[in-house]
């Protein structure tokens, strides 16, 4: 008998007749890793809850059944529902900053799970969490117990929440997304950790994921869905080597490959250049105090020529997002100078309305970065605001083309961006800081928030832009994939300084300092294979 | 999908009723409601006077038929004076922050901790007991909480990603205010603006009772009320009718207050 069992599984939302799981069959054996891959909306998150029971209410279960050891949850009594949830099968979600209470410390909330499900003494319970907190990684256990889950940063929720969960030593984890919200090196430190965890404890695992590449690198079995049917079933290697479905064949080619290097002349002026840029954070004037500053960024230098684009990648605290905002103008700066085309830019000299209409910056989040009360129309014509002698007619064909140049037709003009999915609207924001033709980009993490294949076809949108207009670019990012796809050079980030900057071939292929290594060991080198596949390999993190 | 919403339906039913009361009366009323008869004074209801008349024998109907149009507009000018000026302080407090914003929420904080009735009995003091003194006096007392929402608004908007665009598209701070952040703190600013509808009635009335609102003979809710009290044991009526008339307006208010909110809450939008 297998551990879990999921048998013709169809799900809709109540009232219509929406199936948004449909006739899902799938199988867990003890102490095995299967993984769910798919896209969002592809029903893989309401498989995972069915497990336990959990989906929301306005879900509902048309026919199949979830097998637990043989009984199905559906059918259980809540009482018996609960008994297995947590005691039997854990469950690790994506958001560590949520998942935790924020009013109990990390000991009460890690001591419940054993008060509820398990009969031991006080002192063995806290010898247990102790041994368990120690054994995620954390330091100082003593001090952990009695603190609060917003003194530590998210990976280290993560752990302390899979601590908690771990305790139990549940038959089964459902890990919905569990390293999504952290940035790659952390990723794959979490990961790890779950598998080194939950093989001592012969605890199975359900992951869920939109991570392909990672998936394989831990999963024995992958599942991929789409819009909530299973497409391809297989073992973990199989799938990557010798994909069937075209699906997944489209997964995989939405993988960030690497092009040709790009000449760049590095002898003409810089568009931009950054001198000795320090930047202060906090130091802010109370009523009757000074609050204690921190140093974000500590003399950084960097230059970016015509038609380059300079990639700016580092984990999490780094500084490469305050990097970006400096040069865009929404951070002030503590010390340092500011170069457009050689000359020096202040708020207020000469050059500056000429250095801002040539600056533009897309964003990372294309849900808030897009005024929701606006029309496309208005929202990308917006930035052609302090363009003078542009009547209306003409302002609403410009807007036009340019929505039409980023593949998105006139037939967006009058609508709101609530209409239309990530993809379209990351189209719109980029849309938005083209139409000036502006010499210089700022993209912080333009396609972190994508779906893999949506992030694909953008990057690819950004490329044949980039080509056509001659822009120069900064592009912050933590993924490296991307960053390899499409830097010229690549500045690595780590505590507010450069540790390292070089040709992205030099940088990806002969990585000099070591934090640039540890980066490079959480991605995988891809080559593809005579199946339509790829083969994938990773870099070592030491040497 | 949208559901059918009673609290609407009835909230907007009792609210247009006091709509129409107010527009009516400008050309309409079944009897003159300032013309004293005593020879029809403390009259029960009946066919002539629908809801009696009062002890200087006038209308009550009528009376409270002209009483709706003033605290009708009584209450739309206070709550139009203090959105105006809390929206005012609470964009420039909420967006500017920094000493600027602790300043002004120094003061601002400072008035709502003193209840709002004592504040506006003491600016009525200063302006005279009149109907412009009751508006200047509660749309003042009501500002602060105008601008605390407001700034409130504002602060979580200002670090959305579509004000820093505004920002990095060469817009000036002026223009992505007007632009950017005001319209997208409606939403609160309507469901706060409703309720303080009724609040400003309410204390209209109360100001009326105690003798600082309106001046009789004209006629408001409030000094309808207060007039009647003497008069509770031989006519009731002179008190029931407009306390029923106070108490179902601010039920309407209440019910329609709750009804925009659902409406206009984005975390009610787009649910299942």
């Amino acid at each position: 008998m297998s551990l879990l069992e999921i048998r013709n599984l169809t799900l809709e939302i109540a009232r219509t007749d929406l199936a948004i799981v449909k006739n899902v069959s799938l199988s867990v054996e003890p102490g095995e890793i299967v993984a769910i891959v798919g896209e969002s909306g592809s029903g893989k998150t309401q498989v995972a809850r069915a497990v336990m029971a959990l989906n929301h209410r306005a879900i509902r279960r048309r026919a199949g059944q979830s097998l637990f050891r043989g009984q199905d949850i559906f059918a259980l009594p809540d009482r018996e529902k609960r008994a297995i949830r947590g005691s039997q099968i854990g469950m690790v979600f994506q958001e560590p900053m949520t998942s935790l209470n924020p009013s109990l410390t990390i000991g009460r909330q890690l001591l419940e799970g054993l008060e509820l499900h398990r009969k031991l003494t006080q002192q063995e319970r806290l010898a247990k969490v102790a041994e368990m907190l120690r054994r995620v990684g954390i330091q100082d256990v003593d001090h952990a117990m009695r603190a609060y889950p917003h003194e530590f940063s998210g990976g280290m929720r993560q752990r302390i929440m899979l601590a908690s969960v771990m305790l139990l030593e549940p038959a089964l984890l459902i890990a919905d997304e569990p390293t999504t919200a952290l940035d790659a090196v952390i990723q794959r430190d979490v990961m790890e950790l779950m598998v080194e965890l939950t093989r001592s404890a012969n605890t199975a695992v359900l992951l869920i994921s939109h991570d392909l590449p990672m998936v394989a690198r831990y999963a024995d079995r992958i599942l991929v869905m789409r819009s909530g049917e299973i497409v391809e079933e297989g073992a973990a290697s199989d799938i990557l080597a010798r994909p069937q479905h075209e699906y997944t064949r489209k997964l995989l080619a939405a993988l960030s490959w690497r092009g040709p290097a790009r000449a760049v002349d590095m002898q003409q002026t810089p568009v931009i250049a950054v001198e000795g840029l320090v930047v202060d954070y906090g130091g802010q004037q109370r009523l009757f105090s000074r609050s204690q500053s921190k140093r974000a960024l500590k003399g950084i230098d960097i230059s970016v020529q015509p038609n380059e684009i300079v990639a700016v990648v580092g984990g999490s605290g780094s500084g490469k997002t305050t990097l970006g905002n400096v040069i865009a103008g929404l951070v002030p700066a503590t010390s340092g100078r500011l170069l457009y085309d050689g000359k020096p830019v202040l708020p207020g000299a000469s050059g500056y309305a000429d250095w801002r209409a040539n600056s533009q910056m897309v964003f990372q989040d294309p849900y808030s970065s897009l005024d929701p009360r606006m029309k496309i129309e208005a929202l990308v014509g917006e930035a052609l605001r302090h363009e003078k002698r542009i009547n209306r007619q003409q302002k609403r064909e410009r807007v036009a083309a340019m929505l039409t140049e980023v593949g998105l037709g006139e037939q967006f003009l009058d609508r709101f961006p609530h209409e239309l999915s990530g993809g379209q609207r990351q189209r719109v924001a980029i849309a938005r800081a083209l139409i000036c033709n502006p010499r210089f980009l700022i993209a912080d993490e333009p396609v972190s928030a994508l779906d893999v294949t949506v992030r694909a076809q953008v990057l690819d949108l950004f490329a044949a832009l980039q080509k056509r207009y001659g822009f120069s670019c900064l592009f912050i990012s933590h993924d490296l994939g991307v960053v390899e796809q499409v830097a010229d050079r690549v500045i690595v980030m780590q505590h507010g300084e450069i540790v390292e900057q070089g040709s992205r071939d030099d940088v990806f292929d002969r990585p000099q300092h070591a934090y640039t290594r540890k980066l490079l060991s959480a991605i995988p080198a891809l080559a593809p294979t005579a199946g339509g596949g790829i083969e994938m390999r990773w870099r070592q993190a030491a040497g | 999908m949208r559901r059918f919403a009673p609290n609407a339906l009835i909230g907007g039913l009792l609210i247009g009723l006091l709509f129409l009361m107010a527009i009516v009366q400008t050309f309409w009323m079944p009897h003159d409601p300032m013309k004293l008869n005593f020879a029809s004074r403390l009259q029960p209801p009946s066919a002539e006077f629908l809801l009696g008349t009062d002890e200087f024998g006038r209308d009550i109907v009528s009376r409270l038929m002209m009483g709706a149009a003033t605290s009708v507009s009584i209450s739309l000018m206070t709550v139009g004076l203090a959105v105006v000026l809390g929206t005012t302080i609470g964009l420039i407090s909420g967006y500017n922050r920094g000493l600027i914003d602790r300043v002004i929420m120094i003061f601002n904080d400072a008035l709502l901790a003193f209840p709002g009735m004592l504040l506006a009995l003491g600016l009525l003091s200063v302006f005279g007991a009149n109907q412009y003194g009751i508006i200047v006096a509660l749309g003042l007392a009501y500002t602060p909480s105008v601008a605390r929402v407001v700034r409130g608004a504002v602060m979580s908007l200002r670090e959305r990603e579509f004000i820093r665009a505004s920002r990095t598209m060469n817009n000036s701070e002026l223009y992505t205010m007007l632009r950017h952040v005001l319209p997208n703190c409606l939403a609160p600013l309507i469901v706060l603006g409703t309720s303080m509808f009724g609040w400003t009635l309410l204390s209209e009335s109360a100001l009326s009772f105690l003798g600082l609102g309106v001046p009789p003979p004209a006629p408001t809710w409030g000094n309808m009320l207060a007039a009647g009290r003497p008069f509770i044991e031989q006519a009731a009526w002179l008190a029931i009718f407009p306390g029923l008339c106070i108490s179902l307006t601010l039920l309407g208010i209440n019910l329609l207050g709750d009804a925009l909110r659902d409406r206009l809450d984005p975390q009610m939008r787009g649910a299942v």
